[in-house]
């Protein structure tokens, strides 16, 4: 039985839909439950990450393609996804200030999130969102991450395309994305297209790309000017074509089981991961085993056994 | 996960035409440092916009900085157009530049606090701790 807040989503209550994604947000069995009813309602939005390192204009560009999206008549939501301070584990979200005319359009809602730093957790946060969104009914859910970390490349589970974010001039930039992101983007796009430089990183970008694994699917590598909006119609156009891709190309299965396998294990990760946490910590077993490893007195392999087994003992209680 | 503190979600906005931010951006970084999630959505908020964005963001705490003398006059909009949206649980807490006179007529409106320059930041982190609104 749906709960009145599932049944607010579904309806299109902005308001049930923000608490809902708190209730994801926090990972709570509210947000478990909700997930769990709505997945049905699920698999209709387009769903698109968009990543890349700090300032390459993500926001920007999420702003112009939302302006886009809705130009040809669908509804957007947007996910936001920033860093916490390691230190605080606070976060100063700013991404909406990139996209404040979009406030105010009934046709569009944006939330930010910061990444909590919970491993692996941030990759279960976000595509519960987008399912929540998707849920909702909008026809496009977009989802900005800074494409760092393991974490964030992981992300990249919760969206059927991903597009890449680089800059002219960014030569280290561009070699330091073959780590991971290359191989996840379905589209890569050289945002500042303005500045000198583009065709440089496009042909770069291109390099990079001859020498990876082919792909059923051939990544296209567009230039953009996030500001004015250029180049940002043909960027729709070729989401669009990896979503027709996506979905209806014989080839597509493979992909399209290949990419819910990868989020099922990447939820078994991030769920082992923190009941393993948890259970290393609980019993505080893991500070006697550090400290005989300190000491050499155990091996830190054996160490983790023993709290694998410790793991496996909690779970045969019944 | 047992013990699950909330993390309290706050947005600074910046509402009226007054041009800079500094203020805010100094209360924002507090906040942060003291472990909240800050939404901060810049200058020239319009109360539509404010209250739009309490509603998507289903912040805890929203928290108005203006400098123009205006208070009187947007204040009560960004309040309608948070009711208008049924976003009534929030806590709401000002600063910027506000006469010791308007206050009371502030704190009528349904702000619980206002936070004048020079303000110790802790000040703010104590308040919003204490009176951030339970959730159900
Ligand atoms: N020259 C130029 N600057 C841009 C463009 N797009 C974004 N920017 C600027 O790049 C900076 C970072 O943008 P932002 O969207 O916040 O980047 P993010 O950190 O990747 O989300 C801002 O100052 C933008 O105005 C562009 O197409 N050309
Ligand atoms: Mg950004």
């Amino acid at each position: 039985m749906p709960s009145e807040l599932a049944e607010g989503v579904v309806a299109g209550n902005r308001r049930a839909l923000a608490r809902a994604i708190s209730h994801v947000e926090a990972d709570n069995a509210q947000g478990r439950e909700l997930l769990a009813d709505l997945y049905s309602r699920t698999g209709r939005a387009q769903t698109i990450g968009i990543t890349g390192s700090a300032g390459a204009g993500k926001s920007t560009l999420v702003g112009a393609l939302a302006r886009e999206q809705r130009k040809r008549g669908r509804t957007v939501g947007i996910i936001a996804v920033d860093p916490s301070s390691p230190f605080s584990h606070g976060a100063i979200l700013g991404d909406r200030i990139r996209m404040q005319d979009l406030t105010a359009d009934g046709g569009v809602f944006m939330r930010s999130m910061a990444s909590r730093g919970n491993l692996g957790g941030l990759a279960e946060m976000a595509s519960g969102v987008v399912d929540l969104m998707d849920a909702a009914g909008f026809d496009v859910v977009l989802v900005e991450t800074v494409g760092a970390g393991q974490d964030e490349v992981e992300v990249a589970t919760a969206t059927q395309s991903t597009v890449l974010v680089a800059n002219p001039g960014g030569g280290d930039d561009v070699q330091s994305m073959k780590a991971g992101l290359m191989e996840i983007a379905q589209i890569m796009v050289v945002n500042k297209a303005d500045l000198a430089g583009a065709d440089t990183a496009v042909m770069q970008l291109r390099g990079l790309l001859a020498i990876a694994e082919p792909r059923a699917w051939q990544p296209p590598i567009l230039k953009a000017i996030a500001r004015t909006g250029e180049g940002v119609p043909e960027l729709v156009d070729a989401i669009d074509k990896h979503q027709a891709h996506v979905r209806s190309d014989e080839h597509a299965e493979a992909e399209r089981q290949g990419l819910v396998e990868s989020q099922i294990l990447s939820l078994v990760r991030a769920a082992l991961y923190r009941e393993a946490l948890g259970a290393a910590r609980a019993e505080g077993s893991i500070d006697t085993l550090v400290e005989e490893v300190v000491l050499r007195t155990r091996d830190p392999r054996s160490a983790a056994t023993t709290l694998i087994d410790a793991l496996r003992q909690r779970w045969m209680k019944p | 996960m047992a013990t699950e503190q909330r993390t309290l979600r706050v947005l600074i906005a910046k509402p009226g035409l007054d041009g800079h931010d500094r203020g805010a951006k100094v209360v924002a970084r507090a906040l942060r440092d003291a472990g909240m999630e800050v939404i901060y959505t810049g200058i020239r908020q319009t109360p539509e916009m404010i209250a739009e964005a309490a509603l998507q963001e289903d912040v805890d705490v929203v928290g108005l900085s203006i400098l123009s003398g205006a208070h009187l006059e947007i204040f009560p909009r960004v309040i309608s157009e948070l009711k208008k949206r049924s976003v009534e649980d929030v806590t709401l807490f000002c600063g910027g530049i506000i006469p010791e006179a308007d206050i009371p007529a502030v704190k009528e409106m349904g702000f619980s606090a206002v936070f004048g320059p020079g303000t110790d930041t802790n000040d703010i982190i104590a308040f919003l701790r204490e009176n951030a609104t339970e959730r159900a």
